[in-house]
């Protein structure tokens, strides 16, 4: 259970405060409900480059880093999909610290033509490191386009090419900001050594002032139902083949999605999953066998990858995952192997209580879903799913139409 | 109207609350820590071992058997191992230290009846199957050509093989070393490591009477050493002659660039020091490699320095990723780095900063009581006490400009250095 106080400024930030007087620390924890989803097709990769930009120095204070340093403190961020989050780790007693650094760069950042000019390499060097210079490293760059074809999940945080984040310029920055970040498409939550009386001042006086800027309404494209079974296969210089399969899944809020949720710990979670003991135990097929979601905002993506064993070909081994969905679609799941799945997921659940940021970072993921509190009636939920609704929702997602399938191929030579 | 450009006051870090532990020590040669912190109804268990002395003919017996477990007993199979753990919402996990190798039980306090007997049962009675074997040699085989293709992989592997030598902490395993392992040998060393006289236990979480007594009962008296005494002694380190590597990828679009050399462990008295100037020099986000090689001239995503302090010596590196056009600058740019920390005072600005910093996050890092076990951890085996933390403190909150300098010279003595580039120059 993870109490918290709730308020909303006239400017339409609303701010959410979990006291926990168990530790010195306070952590402040802003989200900001943009992510890459909300790019134009022609600059992608923009907003995790925007993210970047966050740290370059804000209107009043050149140097976001230093004097949060200097007060003991520590931050980080990450864009997704869907959003870009921004958290402050400090001790308790040098929380005002925080609302200012991040009320400074919420009011209007510096803009800095230098700070884009290097953000811009460190992007680049990034791109480089993570998806073109590591074996498989480029799979999201092709399932994602794969699968969708309309919808923007079709391309990855990082941007589908290195050239739409060398074109970034100071103009588009200063038009991104204006567009979503101001008070109404945030949330922030602050937590730790930390009163509400204490914290609603503090907001008031620094983020108070902000003027609300304009809402964002988004209007995406949907993507439209898929009808054919898609496939690419890749010859590339990795030492090992490798199959991906991907398919759309219900989104974080619609009907079904903790069934599936639940079906990626039954296939994969553990050694006592079924992918880990049926195709690398017993039949030996795999040397590795995964499966997991994207708990999207927007209809999702489910996957699962495995390498081969080198003596096992690609279709074999995509027939023996098939294999293992269609037990899923004939066959109930037995109540004990059920029980397994939500046991794990209740314990999780406490286990992540353990930790202040990860607290923080949840309410206001679940606040942005629609309600902070909906956080401490997740396990009910995942508790109440039944065999049944399981089988259903394996049958609609399961289907060879709904599948794209991405092969890498090893390219000995 | 407020005065954004003015910063709030703030106040430096004064003191840090160490939580210590609780000692039983058992006839067996045991012995068990425990924190008590009852929030939360769940409790990690940690049962830690010293890895035996390295065999360089069958280099892998310590991370093979470690890793293997969870692999069956004479009374459980895998399978049934693993169904009982999740059953219960419980996580195990082995991981394997350069010093140490550990089984970890994550459970909560209402299931550790059901639970516990497992990890007893692994610890005491692992068989190592042919067919589990086979299969864990050849999946391991798999993922290593995997990391092979790995430049940062790369560079800490020569690295690492370079500065320790021909010693556990040096061994980079290769696919043939694999073919070494043959399932008696596995039989033989774990029966002589994972033995009571070589267990230290670690609880942390509610750690109530009832669950002393599940342990103790468990682990304590009744639990036999075998007559084979464990032996943890290991080689001396063996750094190498060679100081310069590089090892050539034609397509690589980054290279990873690995220096530095032997250096000083937690024990010695220069370390809080030592730890202050490498925190300066890479050890956070706005440190001084960082400021310069990523903010700066944006040459990589990451830059940064650490120190590894294990049993039987450290190290201090620097690592990073750079594109391949700058590589050559991006080196040029280290040196000049770790130079001027050699003939430059550090300005009190920096160095207040660099305190504040440390400080803070030696707070932040105690997030909970697992935590303070973890840093009871770092002093228990490297043969310290808690007045390690007050000296650390002290040293990060007095030393001096002209300390660090001295320091820096007698640290970091750049014709020492060992260097490796895996990708293009």
């Amino acid at each position: 259970m993870v109490k918290f106080n709730r308020f909303i400024l006239d400017n339409g930030l609303r701010v959410i405060v979990h006291e926990d007087h168990t530790t010195p620390m306070a952590v402040l924890n802003i989200l900001y409900d943009v992510g890459a989803r909300d790019e134009d097709p022609g600059q992608t990769g923009f907003a995790h480059l925007f993210e970047h930009l966050m740290f370059g120095g804000s209107v009043n204070i050149p140097q976001y880093d230093e004097p949060l340093q200097r007060v003991g403190g520590e931050n980080n961020a990450f864009t997704s999909n869907d959003i870009t989050n921004y958290y402050i780790t400090l001790p308790a007693a040098n929380i005002e610290t925080a609302f200012w650094l991040e009320s400074d760069r919420m009011l209007s950042l510096a803009f800095s033509e230098k700070s884009l000019e290097v953000q811009r390499n460190v992007v680049i060097e990034e791109f480089k490191q993570r998806y073109l210079n590591q074996p498989y490293g480029d799979v999201w760059l092709r399932l994602r386009p794969l699968m969708y074809k309309k919808h923007p999940y079709r391309w990855a945080t990082i941007g589908k090419e290195i050239k739409h984040i060398e074109d970034a310029r100071i103009e588009d920055v200063k038009a991104f900001f204006k567009k979503h970040y101001n008070p109404q498409n945030a949330i922030m939550v602050v937590g730790g050594d930390i009163t509400t009386e204490q914290a609603k001042q503090l907001a008031e006086k620094w983020f108070g002032p902000i003027s609300a800027g304009e809402k964002y309404h988004r209007d995406l494209p949907q993507e439209p139902e898929q009808t054919e079974e898609r496939r690419e296969t890749i010859t590339a210089k990795v030492p090992l083949n490798d199959v991906y399969m991907a398919f759309h899944m219900p989104a974080r809020l619609e009907e079904g999605y903790y069934e599936i949720d639940l079906v990626s710990d039954i296939l994969s979670r553990g050694h006592s999953s079924r992918l880990y003991r049926n195709l690398v135990q017993e039949k030996q097929l795999f040397s590795e066998v995964h499966a997991y979601n994207m708990g999207s905002s927007d209809r999702g993506m489910f996957v699962i990858e495995g390498k081969p064993l080198e003596n096992v070909t690609t279709d074999a081994a995509e027939a023996a995952i098939w294999e293992e969905l269609e037990i899923l679609k004939q066959q109930l799941v037995p109540a004990d192997e059920l029980t397994k799945v939500k046991n794990k997921t209740e314990s999780t659940m406490v286990f992540s209580e353990m930790s202040l940021l990860d607290k923080a970072m949840n309410l206001a993921q679940f606040e942005l879903l629609g309600d902070a509190d909906d956080l401490n009636k997740e396990t009910a939920k995942y508790l109440a799913i039944t065999a049944e609704q399981i089988q259903q929702q394996a049958r609609s997602v399961f289907r060879k139409e709904n599948s794209s399938t991405l092969i890498y191929l090893a390219d000995k030579n | 109207m407020i005065n954004r450009a003015l910063a709030p006051d703030f106040r430096p870090i004064d003191h840090i609350q160490l939580i210590k532990p609780e000692h039983i020590s058992f006839n067996n040669g045991c012995n068990l820590f425990s924190f008590n912190s009852g929030d939360q109804e769940l409790v990690r268990i940690e049962w830690i071992f010293a890895n035996l002395r390295f065999d360089p003919a069958k280099p892998l017996l310590n991370v093979a058997v470690n890793t293997m477990l969870t692999e069956g007993t004479s009374t459980l199979s895998a399978s049934q191992i693993a169904d009982k753990v999740d059953f219960y919402g419980a996580f195990l996990q082995v991981e394997y230290g350069y010093d140490h190798s550990q089984v970890v039980l994550y459970t909560l306090n209402k299931h550790l009846k059901s639970t516990l007997p497992v990890i007893k049962d692994i610890i005491t009675d692992s068989i190592f199957p042919e067919k589990e074997l086979a299969t864990f040699i050849r999946n391991q085989q798999q993922k290593l050509q995997v990391s092979l293709q790995k430049n940062d992989v790369l560079a800490r592997r020569a690295f690492n093989k370079a500065v320790y030598g021909n010693t556990l902490y040096g061994l980079g395993a290769d696919f043939d070393d694999y073919k070494t392992l043959r399932r008696d040998d596995m039989i033989w060393h774990f029966r002589q490591m994972y033995q009571p006289s070589n267990c230290t236990i670690i609880v942390a979480g509610k750690v109530d009477k009832a669950t002393l007594d599940e342990l103790s009962s468990a682990f304590g008296d009744k639990w036999e050493n075998p007559t084979v005494e464990a032996d943890p002694s290991q080689p001396e380190l063996q750094p190498v002659t060679e100081h310069t590597y590089f090892i050539e990828k034609p397509d690589a679009l980054q290279s990873a660039i690995r220096m530095g050399l032997p250096s000083i462990t937690r024990a010695n008295p220069d370390f809080p020091s030592l730890a202050v100037l490498n925190t300066v020099l890479g050890g956070y986000f706005g440190s001084r490699l960082m400021a310069n090689i990523r903010e700066d001239k944006g040459y990589t995503y990451g830059i940064g320095s650490g120190l590894s302090s294990l049993i039987k010596g450290g190290a201090f590196f620097i690592a990073t990723e750079v594109g391949t056009d700058v590589c050559k600058a991006a080196i040029t740019e280290i040196e000049k780095e770790v130079n001027l920390l050699k003939t430059e005072l550090i300005p009190e600005e920096e160095l207040s900063l660099v305190r504040n910093y440390m400080l803070g996050s030696l707070l932040g890092s105690l997030e909970n009581v697992m935590s303070h076990a973890d840093k009871f951890k770092n002093i228990y085996f490297a043969g310290l006490d808690y007045e390690y933390y007050d000296r650390y403190t002290q040293v990060v909150k007095s030393i001096t400009s002209e300390d660090l300098i001295q320091l820096a010279n007698k640290y970091f003595d750049m014709d020492k250095f060992y260097r490796v580039i895996v990708g293009k120059i």
